[in-house]
Parts: C-alpha cells; sequence; structure tokens
C-alpha cells in the first residue's frame, strides 16, 4: 500500500471564495523522494499542510476527499497523532525555532509526547548527528545562520522519528551554497534511513536530479505527474511558468537545432556537459 | 536605561550563577519579606550589605552598581515624598526622627531593588526558563515565557528594519510637536504588530506539527538538579529568616537619633 | 551617481561589518552586489541613503556626503526596496499606500493623486486601489511596495534581496522591469545571491565577502571565475557550469547566456570535431 494516498481531494480555506486545491489524486510509495513544484499559488502548500492534518484540524475549512498517510486517514487524527508519522518543515528558518538552546528545540516534539528523558537524549543526540550540527547544541537559535537553522528544523522534526518528512521550500531565505547542503541532507535521510521524503521547491536545477517522481501542480491541480525527465521537457511545463534547469532548457534548444545528443533528458549541468563532451568529441 | 541594565543577564560562569534558580527565588523572597518586616534603617542597612558578597562572587559588580544609580532617582524621590508628607502633617516641623524614618523607608526600597537585581543579574533565561517549567507553573506559561525571551532579539531587530524601510520613504520619526511624533511611529507600529501576529501563526503551525498537546504529562529533557551550594544558600536564608524573625520580636532596635543621643549624653 | 571612498563600518556592538570598501556606480548603472549572508552588502548599501553613515570613509551621492544631508534628503534620489514588503505595509487601502512617501516628501494633493495612478499602472495594480494592502497576496504586496517606492521617481532604485521567494514567472517579469527602469535611464543596484537571475541580467557585478570586495566587473567575466566565486561562497550559473566542462575542448570559459551557449555549441559541431 502506498504511504500516501489521496482521493480526489479538494480544500477551501475559510471564508475563500473557491478552492486551494481540487482533485488532487496521487500517490507517494514508502521511500519516494518526491518532488513537488509549480507556480505560486498553485496549492503546494496547501497540500503539504494536508499531509499531516494541519488541514483541516488547525485551518478549519472544507475538506472534501479521501486521504490517507502512513495508513491514518488525517481527517480521523489530530495533528499532534500524525505528528509520529509525519515532520513537516516550513519556509522560514527563525519562525520554527522557540527554544532557547538548538538541543532543547530538537527535543521538543518528544517532550511533547512524553518520551522519557533517556531516551530522548539519545535521540536528540542521533537526530543532531544526522544533520550535521551536533556542535551547536548549546548555541541559541538567533545565533546561527539561516541554513543551519533549516537544519535544527530538520533535527527536530527527524528526532521524532517519522516515516514521512514533507518540506515546504525550505530553502527559500537561504543563498545557493546552503540550499545545496540542506538537500543533500535531505537526500541523505531518504537514502540511508530509508525516510519518504515530500519536497516542495521551485529551484528544479538544485533538485531535479534528487528524484524521478515530479509532480506539478498549477491552479490548484496536479498537472502533471511522473518522471521529470519527461516532464521537464514539454512546452505545457514550461508555459505554466515553472523554472526549468536551463541544463534541460539548452538540451531541447539543442535539440530542436538537430545537435544529435544521447542518453536522457539531462536535468544537471554535469549530466548535459558529459553529453555534450561525447557528441562533440565524435565525428 | 541604567535600571535595566542592571536587570539585564550576562553569561558568566560563576557560583551563583549557577545556583538552583528556584532556591535563588526563595532566597530573593526572604529578603522582600525581611525588608518589609523593619523599617529601622540598621537591619535594613545589615541587609543591604548582605548582598554584596553575592554581587562579588557573580563578578557583576559593574552592572549592580549601574542599578543602584538607576535606583537613586526613584530612592530620591521616596525619600522626598516621605520627609515631606511627615512635614506637611506635623504641622510643618522637621525633626530627626521624621528624617531617618524616610531614610529607613528609603533604603527597604533600595534593598528590595537590589536583591531583585542580583537575582536577574545571575539568572539566564534559559534557566529561568527551566525553573517554571519544573515548577507547578502550567506548562503553557513556560513556554510563552521562554518563547517571548527568544524572540525579544529578533523583534528588536525588525523594529530597526521597519523603521529603516520607514525611513528610507521620507518617514522623519523626530519631526513634529509631540503629537506629530507619536502619529510617526504608527508606519512603524502596524507592521510590527501584523508582524509579530503573522509570527505567532508560523509558530503555532510549527508547534503543532511536533506534537504539541500530545499529552498533559510532558516531559523535559533537562533537569534541575540541587547541589551542595543551592543548599548552603538554602540554609542560609532560612537562618536569616529566623534571625529576623527573632530580632523583630526579642530585640529592640535603636534608632541613629536615639543612639546619637545617648553618645552627647 | 553614487561614490564610496574607503568606506569602514562597524556596529554598535563593535563588530567590523565594512572594511574600506571603495566602489563608483555612474548615473544609469545596473549593478549587482553579491556574495554570501554577512559579507556585508545589505551593510554596505544602506549607506546609499544615510540609513547607515561610515565610521570613517565617505560616501557621495549625486556630489553631497551623506553624513551632511538627512535620509529624507537622500531617500528623495535614492528609492530603497527592503526584501519583505510586510515591513513597510500599513495603510489602509494600496492608494494611501503608494502615497505615503509623497505626502511625505511634501508633493502636493494634486501630483500625488497623479503620480498614485501612474504608479498603479506601471505595476498592474490599479484594480487594488481601494483595497487593504493585506489582503493581497505575497507576489501583490511586493508589487505595492515597489509602486510605493517608485511613486516619487526617484533616480536611482535599491533593491534587497528581490528575488526571494518569487518564482519563475515573478523573476521574468522583474527582469523585464529592471530593463525598463534601465531604458529610463535609472540607477539600479540589486543585492542578490540569485546567480541564475544576475546570468540572465548580465549587469556589473561587484563580489563582497567578509565586509570586502574581492572582484568586480561585467557578470560575464565574474560569474564564469571559478576561483573567485568559491572565495566568496558563490555558485556558478548552470551555462557556466557546462562551459567549465566543455573548455577541454578548447570552448570559451566565459559564457553565462543560454542563447549564446547554443550558438558556440553548434559552431563547434560544424566546424571540425575537436581533438
Amino acid at each position: 500500500m502506498a504511504i500516501i494516498e489521496t482521493k480526489n481531494l479538494t480544500y477551501t480555506y475559510p471564508g475563500a471564495s473557491k478552492p486551494s486545491i481540487s482533485d488532487v489524486s496521487i500517490k507517494v510509495e514508502k521511500g519516494e523522494f518526491v518532488l513537488i513544484t509549480g507556480p505560486s499559488g498553485c496549492g503546494k502548500t496547501t497540500l503539504c499542510r494536508c499531509f499531516n492534518g494541519l488541514i483541516p484540524h488547525f485551518y478549519q475549512g472544507e475538506l472534501t476527499g479521501e486521504i490517507s498517510v502512513a495508513g491514518e486517514d488525517t481527517l480521523k487524527h489530530h495533528t499532534y497523532e500524525m505528528a509520529k508519522h509525519v515532520g513537516l518543515v516550513f519556509q522560514n528558518p527563525e519562525n520554527q525555532l522557540f527554544a532557547l538552546s538548538i538541543e532543547k528545540d530538537v527535543a521538543f516534539g518528544l517532550e511533547n509526547t512524553g518520551v522519557p528523558r533517556e531516551e530522548m537524549r539519545k535521540k536528540v543526540d542521533w537526530a543532531l548527528n544526522q544533520t550535521g550540527i551536533y556542535d551547536l547544541r548549546e548555541r541559541s537559535p538567533h545565533e546561527i545562520s539561516g541554513g543551519q537553522q533549516q537544519r535544527v528544523a530538520i533535527a527536530s522534526v527527524l528526532a521524532m522519528e517519522p516515516e514521512i518528512i514533507v518540506l515546504d521550500e525550505p530553502t527559500s531565505f537561504l543563498d545557493p551554497l546552503s540550499a545545496e547542503k540542506i538537500f543533500e541532507v535531505i537526500y541523505e535521510l531518504n537514502k540511508k534511513q530509508g525516510i519518504t521524503v515530500i519536497l516542495v521547491e521551485h529551484r528544479l536545477d538544485l533538485t531535479a536530479k534528487y528524484t524521478d517522481h515530479l509532480i506539478v501542480m498549477d491552479e490548484g491541480k496536479v498537472r502533471f505527474e511522473g518522471n521529470p525527465r519527461e516532464i521537464l521537457s514539454t512546452e505545457e511545463t514550461r508555459l505554466i511558468g515553472v523554472g526549468i534547469p536551463k541544463a534541460t532548457l539548452l538540451y531541447q534548444m539543442l535539440k530542436k537545432d538537430g545537435l544529435n545528443l544521447s542518453g536522457n533528458t539531462p536535468l544537471s549541468s554535469e549530466e548535459l556537459a558529459d553529453q555534450l563532451l561525447e557528441t562533440l568529441k565524435t565525428k | 536605561m541604567s535600571v535595566f541594565d542592571g536587570l539585564k543577564f550576562r553569561k558568566v560562569h560563576s557560583p551563583i550563577h549557577n545556583l538552583d534558580p528556584r532556591i535563588k527565588f526563595v532566597y530573593v523572597i526572604s529578603i522582600f519579606v525581611v525588608a518589609i518586616l523593619f523599617a529601622q534603617i540598621i537591619p535594613l542597612l545589615f541587609l543591604f550589605v548582605l548582598q554584596i558578597p553575592f554581587v562579588l562572587l557573580a563578578s557583576v559588580q559593574r552592572q549592580w552598581l549601574r542599578s543602584l544609580r538607576g535606583a537613586a532617582f526613584l530612592a530620591g524621590f521616596i525619600f522626598v515624598v516621605n520627609v515631606g508628607t511627615d512635614y506637611f502633617t506635623s504641622g510643618y516641623l522637621l525633626t530627626a526622627v521624621n528624617v531617618e524614618s524616610a531614610v529607613g523607608l528609603t533604603l527597604r526600597f533600595v534593598v528590595l531593588v537590589e536583591s531583585f537585581s542580583v537575582f536577574f543579574l545571575t539568572t539566564s533565561p534559559d534557566h529561568l526558563g527551566l525553573a517554571l517549567e519544573e515548577s507547578r507553573v502550567p506548562y503553557e506559561f513556560a513556554f510563552a515565557f521562554t518563547t517571548a525571551v527568544r524572540f525579544v532579539p529578533v523583534l528588536a531587530e525588525e523594529a530597526q528594519t521597519i523603521m529603516d524601510a520607514q525611513k528610507a520613504r521620507g518617514l522623519e520619526l523626530e519631526k513634529g510637536g509631540l503629537l506629530k511624533k507619536i502619529r510617526n511611529y504608527v508606519p512603524v507600529l502596524i507592521p510590527l504588530i501584523v508582524s509579530a501576529i503573522r509570527r505567532s501563526l508560523e509558530l503555532a503551525e510549527a508547534m503543532e506539527s511536533r506534537a504539541w498537546g500530545a499529552t498533559k504529562k510532558r516531559t523535559n529533557l533537562y533537569a534541575l538538579k540541587l547541589h551542595m551550594g543551592d543548599y548552603a544558600l538554602l540554609a542560609i536564608t532560612i537562618g536569616i529568616l529566623v534571625g529576623a524573625v527573632y530580632v523583630h520580636f526579642y530585640v529592640p532596635i535603636p534608632t541613629i537619633v536615639h543612639l546619637l543621643q545617648h553618645k552627647s549624653l | 551617481m553614487i561614490v564610496a571612498e574607503n568606506v569602514h563600518f562597524s556596529y554598535p556592538n563593535k563588530v567590523e561589518a565594512l572594511k574600506g570598501v571603495s566602489l563608483t556606480i555612474k548615473d544609469g548603472e545596473f549593478v549587482a552586489i553579491m556574495g554570501q549572508n554577512g559579507a556585508g552588502k545589505s551593510t554596505f548599501v544602506k549607506h546609499f541613503n544615510g540609513l547607515l553613515k561610515p565610521t570613517s570613509g565617505k560616501v557621495c551621492v549625486d556630489g553631497v556626503e551623506t553624513t551632511k544631508t538627512s535620509v529624507a534628503a537622500l531617500a528623495r534620489n535614492v528609492g530603497f526596496v527592503f526584501q519583505n514588503p510586510d515591513h513597510q505595509l500599513f495603510s489602509e487601502t494600496v492608494e494611501d499606500e503608494i502615497a505615503f512617501a509623497l505626502k511625505n516628501f511634501g508633493f502636493k494633493p494634486e501630483v500625488v493623486e497623479e503620480r498614485v495612478t501612474w504608479a498603479l499602472n506601471l505595476l498592474a495594480l490599479t484594480q487594488y486601489r481601494k483595497t487593504s494592502p493585506f489582503l493581497l497576496s505575497g507576489g501583490e504586496r511586493k508589487r505595492v511596495a515597489l509602486a510605493s517606492v517608485l511613486a516619487w521617481d526617484p533616480k536611482a532604485l535599491i533593491l534587497d534581496e528581490p528575488t526571494i521567494g518569487q518564482d519563475h514567472d515573478q523573476k521574468e517579469i522583474l527582469r523585464q522591469f529592471i530593463i525598463q527602469m534601465q531604458t529610463q535611464g535609472k540607477t539600479v543596484v540589486i543585492v542578490t545571491h540569485d546567480v541564475e537571475f544576475v546570468a540572465e541580467c548580465n549587469p556589473r557585478v561587484v563580489l563582497m565577502k567578509e565586509g570586502k570586495i574581492v572582484a568586480e566587473g561585467i557578470g560575464k567575466d565574474i560569474l564564469t571565475n571559478p576561483d573567485v566565486l568559491t572565495e566568496s561562497s558563490i555558485v556558478l550559473p548552470q551555462i557556466a557550469q557546462i562551459f567549465m566542462k566543455l573548455s577541454q575542448l578548447g570552448l570559451p570559459k566565459n559564457i553565462i547566456d543560454i542563447y549564446e551557449a547554443e550558438k558556440i555549441i553548434l559552431n563547434a559541431k560544424e566546424s571540425k570535431p575537436v581533438k
């Protein structure tokens, strides 16, 4: 059974005139690394909130359709129950950290669920190590950089050992180098710990290479779902306003010009460079 | 602002800083109670001098003196008001006794400020928050406290940014009469408030997503343990309380005026 | 237009944020100031409208030293759009928001009315004239903030991290907008760490690191110099990354534009294959 499955999911915020997402039906298998993208306002943030129960429990409003996350119907389980299965990392690093020291923040979720101190200590240290911030554990959140803050946010969600981690544009406020580090951490967690990852991002040039399950949304609906190499080469995707990686764009342009490039549609500059080297070296 | 300087925490490692905040608080409350118990100069002076070894042990002399300076204004005010009322109510008589009692009341105020100052100077907000969590106070309050402290520097920075943004649109905060000056701050206050509200919403989302409210039996990563020093302070506190009660009921305390009169005899 | 001479700046907490920065920005230039978070970029540009005054050295805007005049006077010529529009918005209507600065600068009511209408038009906000800015979406609020700065038609425009949180289309609109400002002869300065965006605009690039300028020149040259970029913790733009690898075939390294890349590669294929 899929770890996340939705059928015709439709949600309207209280007081809104039209739904933010409509008829969303997707399936995510255990251990996948899923990338969700789309122009501003397409409903990706709303969809994230559905995965851990913030919608409908925190936001109220109207939710119709079916949704099952880690085997649970989110409509029937409160957010604090879903928190055991799904961790959600938000866009703004500063507003996710509330304790006066890093390790207390990472422990927050465990404290809330009444985990005994010994066990808590172990899990906190583990999470800190997984995200590479063990040395920062006694610092206060205001002293560290945005990239480090986001790693704390990831650690604090990781400490609860969820099966799924959802990240809603976690690198919006970060510079490209810090963003890359975050993606590497997430990728490691997916590969080594087998945690299912759902990443919402605009920066496809940095993230498309990690996934083989891409979901493109527009105006509340899922427009495309499947392999990024196929989806990102179509004209329709470009017209929606998705930020296609430059390497992929160049590849399409060269192909149209008649250049013979072997291999799949590239998602990164390394891939295209290798293809070009091959083509240009042969007669 | 010097009064507030005396209340800001400093990150120093001293035996006083490491003491359990709950015990420190009990100590401060006891000083408070004892100070109220007496109105005479001698015991109050004694209480005041009692703070000094703590201040020195904690290496916070400079800040403590700064808070003294800040309190001086208010202290002077208290003194003048007391002397003044006595003067007017006793038919324009300025007696030594009245002056002495005014000094006593002023001293009482100073002792109160100073003991609280030592407490806040040597107790980190983390420690305070932890003490609140471990006490019977409902977790929501302890959480509200630590979160507020955590965001103070963030809000301060944001206020500065907002002021800069509005100044860059030609807002001149210093211009105009009092009323205009107050109105000038509206473009600074509104974004600040809106931002605070937005921030609270994001915080609430993050909290919910990390199982806030999952159980009433919250556990804690840290634990406050009592050490030798804490017991020592507790003993000192009890000693002071007992001594104070004894002296109050059984030992007559001479006033300075009295002493001076006897001396001259 | 803006001349900075050996500017040193330290914050009250004694941290030295700028360690001797000198830069000249001519009228009508388009400059991108880049560098890691904490390099001093925002600190530096805040000297251009007097929000910050140098601890030593001097900054002259249009020949006037910033220490000799007020922020409001400087702001008249140098418009500053902050990163977060929510740090500015406070009025009941979009109209009032845009009129705010105009009133501060003492424009007559008729002129205010004119300018507001003009700014609303420019940024496609006319239908929101009487709407509360707080009810608008993130992207719309950004446009309101921009409109409120453009309304008084400053000679120079400084944009602090304008691409954060913007999707692809929004960035494209921003890019077109900057070109439009340029054709009107405005000086435009952006502070950003978005290499791809800068690569598309190809302005003059100034790289900062730890309070100093470590490199400056045309985008094409700076953004394709890997040593200089790693020093300031900036990633090469994608097209440049590709050409880094292709350089072993003798192809030029300083390519950042996708159309130029296309031409060069096709030419390389047409001519005798290399090696």
